[in-house]
């Protein structure tokens, strides 16, 4: 593949729910493309579609028309190339940590002892050594979704799929896993697609965010995040920093003021 | 465990019987036996005392004729529900899986649920002859109902988010059934085992009052021909005892096997 060759690309996408008097068009005619190993954030208002866009990519959902291409090729179904983190976190209740790390790999047919390893591997980098053998249900939030992440990651899918995976932890955790989600990018420049509905959030990871619009959900504005990485606290704290939140705080909530007003 | 280091603290909710409830409910208890006891003593009622009964369970116990009857009301209970939830849970899946299952079976549960299973006792045994299989067959069709009812709706009900995330991994349709559908299921089908359980007893034991050679509920139909009031004591305390350890079970097989699940 031409390295100049989109990741992900939407080319044209549209998707409607329903048919009829309760067809609801969801998305319409998004075109982007999202080069390989860049960080991509999406944000708009609630319902614009943001998770729609994101289940496209993952094959969780079929587009109504245009084409979804991954790697060049039309998206037919999920794949282990698309690791998907969810904002329920969907760990699975009834198996440990080290369990549910492991369930991708068991699915890749790779034996025993392989899978162990790479699942350890996995949850060291998360910092969950010492809850391998831990259910869900004694872990907090942050760490259960440590533990989806490293899930996600144990497969090593070139792409990370997030809707709102930091929406549901307190301040501090989420401020964490943010640098802990560039740190780990940093080594291997997967292509990340991440949805947020926190502006700053939006702006201290992308290298653009993509703010849509909603009723239909559609493009809005692409805006470029000129900050350097690696992004440390300075850099939230920059001037400049504000400036590009600040236009994308405007592009998001204005606009759909003046929409709904 | 370790010390855990992040803001929220897990939940960490210990379950199980506070030593404080279990005292009252034995002092409950005590206090009721020595109500009978007083109401018994004092004429004020007809009723065996304990200690009358307690002798009639010793002699029942020596002479054999009291384990033979559980042994055979509870022999009849087990085949009807071993076979009933075994038939359930195939068909349960079926119908939360596919709904053309569901469409084509469901309208006969929903009619056979509303029909008490003793109803189809006289129906039964014109069919089905007079020994063991009417009975059975009655047991089978209460412990039935109630399994294919909760299987079913624990399959419907499990979280969308759960096979989206098997999917994602690259789960096909049978591995997410196996691995994702039947274990999320579980808690469900356990509350119908143990509501199945609960209705086939007391199917079996209404079944042995209207139709049996054997079993509890025939041995207090014929000591109410006697006017055998200890007798009867003792056999509807067998009763409440059996049922009870049967429902433990269920729970405690429950705690073992849905340990897993966040509770309130
Ligand atoms: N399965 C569905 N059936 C019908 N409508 C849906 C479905 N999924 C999403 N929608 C609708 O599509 C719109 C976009 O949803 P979504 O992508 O979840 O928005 P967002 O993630 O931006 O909040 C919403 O109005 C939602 O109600
Ligand atoms: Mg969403």
């Amino acid at each position: 593949m031409d390295t100049q060759d989109p990741k992900i690309r939407f080319d044209n996408v549209t998707k409607v729910f329903g048919e009829g008097v309760d067809a609801f068009t969801a998305l319409r005619n998004l075109n982007l493309d999202i080069a390989d190993g860049e960080i991509v954030t999406v944000v708009g208002p609630s319902g614009c579609g943001k998770s729609t866009a994101m289940n496209i990519v993952a094959g969780l959902q079929d587009v109504t028309s245009g084409q979804c291409l991954v790697n060049g090729t039309e998206v037919h179904g999920p794949g282990p190339d698309r690791g998907v983190i969810f904002q329920q976190y969907a760990l699975f209740p009834w198996l440990t940590v080290r369990k549910n790390v492991e369930f991708g790999l068991k699915l890749q047919g790779l034996g025993k002892d392989e899978r162990r390893k790479r699942a350890e591997h996995y949850i060291a980098l998360v910092g969950l050594s010492d809850f391998a053998d831990t259910l869900p249900k004694n872990l907090s939030g942050g760490m259960k979704q440590r533990c989806a992440i490293a899930r996600a990651y144990a497969v090593n899918p070139s792409v990370l799929l997030m809707d709102e995976p930091f929406g549901a932890l307190d301040a501090l955790t989420r401020v964490r896993l943010q640098d802990q989600l560039l740190d780990t990018w940093s080594r291997d420049k997967r292509t990340i697609m991440f949805i947020t509905h926190d502006v700053d959030e939006a702006v201290y990871l992308a290298h653009r965010v993509i703010v849509l619009a909603a009723r239909p959900g559609r493009l809005q504005e692409i805006i470029e995040v000129d900050l350097p990485f690696p992004r440390n606290e300075d850099i939230r704290l920059s001037s400049e920093f504000t400036k590009i939140r600040n236009r994308v705080w405007h592009a998001v909530y204005t606009r759909s003021d003046k929409e709904t007003a | 465990m370790s010390v855990i280091s992040d803001a929220e603290p897990p939940d960490q909710k210990r379950r199980g019987v506070p030593p404080r409830a279990l005292v009252l409910g034995i002092i409950s208890f005590a206090a009721g036996i020595g109500l009978w006891w007083l109401a018994t003593v004092s004429g004020l009622s007809v009723l065996p005392n304990p200690l009358a009964v307690a002798i009639r369970f010793g002699e029942l116990l020596a002479n054999g004729q009291l384990l033979s009857d559980a042994g055979a009301s509870l022999a009849r209970v087990l085949t009807g529900f071993v076979i009933g939830t075994a038939v359930a849970i195939p068909v349960g899946f079926l119908m939360g899986w596919y709904k053309t299952a569901r469409s084509l079976i469901d309208p006969w549960i929903q009619f056979f649920r509303v029909v008490p299973p003793l109803a189809i006792i006289p129906l039964a045994i014109v069919t089905l002859g007079i020994d063991e299989k009417p009975k059975i067959f009655v047991i089978f069709l209460a412990a039935f109902l109630s399994s294919v009812v909760a299987t079913y709706q624990g399959v419907i009900s499990v979280d969308k988010t759960y096979i989206n995330a098997a999917r994602v991994l690259g789960a096909s349709d049978r591995t997410i059934f196996a691995k994702v559908v039947i274990p999320a299921s579980t808690p469900f089908i356990l509350v119908g085992f143990r509501i199945g359980l609960g209705s086939a007893w007391a199917t079996v034991v209404a079944a042995e009052l209207i139709a049996a050679q054997s079993g509890l509920g025939f041995r207090m139909q014929q000591a109410q021909l006697y006017y055998d009031l200890p007798t009867i004591f003792v056999s509807l305390i067998t009763i409440g005892i059996l049922g009870l350890i049967m429902d433990r079970v269920v729970v405690w097989s429950d705690t073992r096997l849905t340990g897993w699940q966040e509770r309130m």
